[in-house]
């Protein structure tokens, strides 16, 4: 029973995205919806294959993934290292909380042009852009997992005789784990807006840089092309990021 | 008054495994424990019951290493360097979700950084003797709540600390598991003969498990009474149950803990 109600969700799931695009490529075709704004599926796929072939696209999303990648990695580490530390110190946590407070809701799009002036107009500025997106919420909620770690478990750390590395690597990373993946998440969809934004201004490459180009030239389709691209790169992430979580955890249980 | 039933010195000259003297823990102005001396003779499997609230948790966090005494000291005797001092098993829920059940047997052998193969014939050892072998890959959250606490036991035995400290270990489990547990215990203590501290609010599973049965008076904790348990061992916890002196017992400690009982709840009404 279970099972055919699961297929019949994940048909349902197929199904909706298929028809809603039947429909906005018939309206096209009737002339009900207006091309020179909404395009239409099939002109979209078109240019698709154009930008393809030409070798466009690819190059695009190589330079976007790239910097997403490494600014990943610039902002991911130290949040997870740092956020461990906020978590079992109290005082490191007096220290830093304050700084997260206060600096978290400043909108990251509004801090750009400091980066510009700061980090120039080269690879550097949109890295950090991405380091910023990913740094916040993957910091918070490393914090917040290794506070929420069952005390008793730092006690048997505690009464075996665990180093504080050994605290580390035992106790607090693996118990924070599912909360640092949840954080994770949230940062790469953050990584991906701010990737995106910064490229716009100050970049001659990237999807980024694919979509505001297109509208200067008005070019609609290379720029639902680059929309999609994104959408596409969001959800394959997402696919991603929930297979290595089941692969690094599997004492989870099955939710 | 303390009442000792049987002296409590050794006839040997023998110094003992555990030495607490004078030992009080004062939280702000609530005393947990206080004016609490007690000599544990190396093997011996002795039993701490009180009400509740009366510092037999805050006494054992303290052996543990995870408190420090307001007043007083914790001596234990070490035979071997090498090995800790002491290992606990914990009320609840102790072992890590996030590890299977071998690698939380092995846990403390890992920190100390024994070689693998000393691992493997330990916790191999242990696992067999909790009849965990067949759960080895398992993860927690596939095993029932005495299975985990078989691990828990596994873990702080294959350690081979000096002294083994548990915490109503068996409180959270239904009776028919908590006297399997008991017995699986008891055979794998007569293999080893470590000093055991067993806290538990229950007189039953005292007399069941203990060579000596000290009564705590309700807060602040001090002892009221140290009673010696005569029965043989290897013990039967079932069959010992079906013996008169047994009862006997059972009935003369509740003697002894009633009263702190009464006190304790008057404590909390108020």
């Amino acid at each position: 029973m279970a099972a055919r109600f699961i297929d019949r969700d994940k048909l349902i799931s197929i199904l909706t995205p298929i028809i809603l695009l039947g429909l906005w490529e018939l309206g096209a075709r009737a002339g009900l919806v207006d091309t020179r704004f909404f395009s239409s599926p099939a002109l979209i796929a078109r240019r698709f294959m154009v930008l393809s072939a030409s070798g466009e696209i690819w190059l695009n999303i190589g330079v976007s993934l790239r910097r997403l990648g490494i600014g990943f990695l610039v902002g991911g580490v130290p949040a997870i290292v740092l956020g461990i530390a906020m978590g079992l110190s109290r005082s490191v946590r007096a220290a830093i909380d304050p700084l997260i407070a206060a600096t978290y809701p400043l909108p990251k799009s509004a801090i750009f042009p400091l980066i510009l002036l700061i980090f120039g107009l080269g690879e550097s500025s949109k890295i950090v852009m991405v380091a910023l997106g990913v740094f916040y919420p993957l910091i918070i909620n490393t914090m917040a997992g290794v506070l929420q770690i069952d005390r008793i478990y730092l006690d048997v750390g505690k009464n075996f005789g665990a180093t504080r590395g050994q605290m580390f690597y035992t106790v607090a990373l693996p118990g924070a784990l599912p909360s640092i993946f949840a954080g994770i998440k949230l940062g790469v969809g953050m990584g991906l807006v701010l990737i995106a934004i910064s490229e716009m201004i100050g970049a001659d490459s990237g999807l980024g840089y694919m979509i505001w180009n297109a509208w200067q030239t008005l070019s609609v389709e290379t720029m639902y092309v680059g929309l999609v691209v994104i959408a596409i790169i969001g959800y394959v992430l997402s696919l991603f990021l929930d297979e290595v979580e089941k692969w690094l955890l599997p004492w989870m249980r099955e939710r | 008054m303390m009442v000792i039933e049987k002296p409590a010195v050794s006839v040997t000259a023998a110094p003992p495994k555990i030495r607490i003297a004078n030992l009080a823990r004062r939280f702000g102005t609530l005393t947990a424990i206080e004016n609490f001396s007690l000599d544990v003779e190396s093997g011996s499997f002795v039993m701490i019951v009180g009400p509740s609230g009366c510092g037999k948790t805050t006494l054992l966090r303290i052996l543990a290493n995870l408190d420090s005494p307001t007043e007083g000291t914790v001596q234990v005797q070490r035979s071997d360097p090498s090995k800790p001092s002491n290992a606990m098993v914990f009320q609840g829920d102790s072992i890590f979700p996030w590890m299977t059940v071998w690698d939380n047997a092995a846990y403390g052998l890992k920190l100390r950084g024994e070689d693998k193969a000393r691992i493997k014939d330990v916790v191999g050892f242990y696992l067999d003797r909790t009849g965990l072998t067949r759960f080895a890959d398992r993860f927690p959250f596939q095993l029932s709540g005495g299975m985990r606490q078989r691990v828990s036991i596994a873990r702080a035995f294959a350690t081979d600390p000096e002294v083994l400290l548990m915490d109503e270990p068996f409180s959270a489990l239904d009776e028919q598991h908590k006297t399997m547990l008991q017995q699986e215990l008891l055979r794998i203590w007569d293999e080893t003969r470590k000093t055991v501290l067993f806290i538990t609010h229950s007189v039953d599973e005292a007399v069941a498990l203990g060579d000596k049965i000290l009564v705590m008076t309700a807060g602040p904790g001090r002892i009221k009474a140290i009673i010696d348990v005569p029965f043989p061992r290897p013990r039967n916890v079932i069959e010992l149950r079906g013996q008169p002196e047994y009862g006997e017992l059972v009935f003369r400690i509740w003697g002894y803990l009633r009263e702190e009982v009464e006190r304790a709840a008057a404590m909390e009404m108020k």
